[in-house]
């Protein structure tokens, strides 16, 4: 159990990832929404979980951005690590830049190129099987977007990571209830879905995914046994945007200067 | 031998290569154990049932991790459902993702246009960094398989029906073809099972017409070269696939002619329609002129044009 002061650093690192994603956020149109409902899960994965040292190695844990449109926040968690220079992000989606709408190779710490819904999981599995043969210990993390369960490929990933019993497994959904068009329930929902990921034999923890202790406990509960892990983590969209947060418009937009002013102000309050 | 025999074998080669290097490991698709691969390395063989998307992004992931992997996975279904896991995920992460690839072209025959691959040499040749392999016999099939697993990138071998061609043991040199018969009235571009076929024209048209026979067994990176000499010193070429007659060796080998400016082709192949007759597959092909005498018929009408 992490003690106050560690979930204290963690909803700072969150608030400074989400003040880097306001950065793109005011310079082009991106998926912003998506970005500010998993910061807090970035944060604690970035900060806390995932075992990044040893890059370039095998011997390390890997993080997989499905829904890679919310690439922003990646790129944040990057500019914390230091391997991307904040002076970069303003010229994001720009001309020349190597921070594009999508992960790429071309950017600092890109496991996989993502971007298309509905792919790492599979990527996914097929690493942990890697990792299962080597018995290295090594774990994988997939950031699935909610309305990317709509693709059928994530549920025949979903099928085969129990049958090998990948324990080295975590597949996290930031079940933000928005997808391009509207509401997940308005569009295709796929509810009921802590059930949908038992019945496919997953271990399934549901948490408020903006509770950075409950996302830390949730972690710190890993590896369960007899299998791989789904979290469940209820977002809220563009959390953190006041007046375009839980909104349609949070997917995909571009703020003004005085959403981001006003967005920084709310942000001064993460004590 | 049907492609899924010459599949088999190839899960021979697979074991001896998996012996030699630990990191190598076969994907299927509802296959069961593989005779010669799984009772020797249960373990490094992952059967996934059949999810064509999620057995490829699998692959791509055990490549990303290190691994050899060669999968094995029905032409049609492989080439057509997870097209976009191969361009992704193989494609544009480069991973290094072997696919062998039996009941290639309309060997199904009866069983319905459903299981006739005629699309996947299309499809895959526009994927940057492909590698495409056709083998013309069994055994260069083995060959092609052993090429596989030292290049670097993702690599789809296509199995269609194959006959053996007596005598004839070309080391296999990817993206080069090899020329099978002199001739300089005409040249035959085959891959896979046309290339008996052509063999077979180039002795019915002899006497007459002087064919040059090519077996173009790597469809991509294609072998310029010859497809120019061809043009250049014969002036008329036909292809011949189990394939559409859209985008496939015949497409390919338009594209390299319509830049050169030289000579003049005819395409033997699938012509734009489904292969919706119930035939066996050797009258299959006869129907749509893909077997020797419509590849004779093919050549003859070109030079009389």
């Amino acid at each position: 159990m992490s003690d106050a002061a560690t979930i204290l650093a963690l909803k700072r690192r969150a608030a400074a990832l989400r003040r880097h994603i306001l950065v793109p956020a005011s310079v082009y149109f991106s998926h912003l929404g998506g970005a500010m409902s998993c910061a807090d899960i970035m944060a604690a994965l970035f900060f806390h979980f995932l075992r990044l040292q040893d890059r370039g190695t095998q011997k390390r844990d890997r993080f997989l951005m499905s829904k890679g449109h919310a690439v922003t926040a990646f790129h944040a968690c990057m500019v914390e690590l230091g391997e991307i220079d904040a002076a970069e992000l303003p010229n994001s989606g720009q001309s020349g830049s190597r921070l594009g709408g999508h992960p790429t190779k071309k950017a600092p710490g890109v496991e996989f190129g993502t971007g298309s819904l509905g792919h790492a999981l599979s990527v996914a599995v097929g690493i942990a099987l890697a990792e299962q043969l080597n018995r290295s210990g090594s774990r994988t993390v997939v950031l699935l977007g909610d309305g990317e369960l709509q693709e059928g490929s994530v549920w025949e990933a979903a099928m085969s990571a129990p049958r090998f019993g990948l324990e080295n497994l975590i597949a996290i959904v930031d079940y933000n209830r928005f997808q391009a068009a509207g509401t997940i329930d308005a569009v295709m929902p796929v509810e009921p879905l802590a059930d949908k990921w038992r019945a496919f034999r997953w271990n399934v923890t549901e948490i408020d995914g903006h509770d950075m202790a409950a996302i830390v406990a949730a972690l710190e509960a890993l590896p369960a046994a007899h299998g791989p892990t789904a979290i469940i983590a209820h977002t809220v969209k563009g959390k953190g945007v006041p007046g375009v947060e839980g909104t349609g418009r949070a997917h995909y937009t571009m703020l003004t200067d005085e959403e981001v002013q006003r967005t920084l102000a709310s942000l001064e309050a993460v004590q | 031998m049907s492609g899924y025999f010459a599949a088999m074998s190839s899960a021979e080669v697979l074991a001896d290569l998996a012996e030699a290097n630990p990191s190598l490991v076969l994907v299927s698709q509802d296959f069961g154990p593989i005779g010669g691969f799984t009772a020797r390395f249960p373990e490094r063989h992952f059967d996934l049932g059949i999810t064509e998307q999620n057995l490829v992004g699998v692959a791509a992931g055990l490549a990303h991790a290190g691994k050899l992997p060669f999968v094995l996975a029905m032409a049609p279904f492989v080439s057509m459902r997870s097209f976009e896991q191969i361009r992704d995920d193989c494609g544009y992460n480069r991973n290094n993702v072997k696919i062998i690839a039996p009941f290639a072209g309309l060997e199904a025959g009866p069983w319905g246009a459903t299981h006739h691959a005629m699309e996947d040499i299309a499809l895959l040749r526009s994927i940057p960094g492909m590698t495409i392999l056709s083998p013309a016999d069994p055994n260069e099939a083995l060959r092609c398989v052993h090429a596989a697993a030292t290049i670097d990138g993702p690599v789809y071998i296509r199995l269609g029906f194959l006959s053996g061609l007596d005598g004839y043991d070309a080391e296999l040199r990817v993206g080069e073809a090899v020329t099978m018969r002199e001739g300089k009235d005409v040249t035959i571009i085959a891959t896979g099972g046309c290339v008996a076929s052509a063999l077979a024209a180039h002795e019915a048209l002899k006497g007459s017409i002087s064919a040059r026979v090519l077996n173009m067994h790597t469809l991509k990176p294609l072998d310029h070269a010859a497809v120019v000499r061809a043009a250049r010193e014969t002036g008329r070429i036909v292809t011949a696939e189990e394939h559409s007659i859209i985008g496939g060796l015949g497409g390919a080998v338009a594209e390299v002619m319509a830049e050169l400016g030289v000579g003049r082709l005819a395409r033997v192949g699938v012509r734009d329609v489904f292969c919706t007759e119930v035939e066996p597959y050797p009258e299959l092909l006869r129907i749509h002129g893909i077997d020797a005498a419509g590849i004779e018929s093919a050549a003859r009408k070109l030079i009389a044009a």
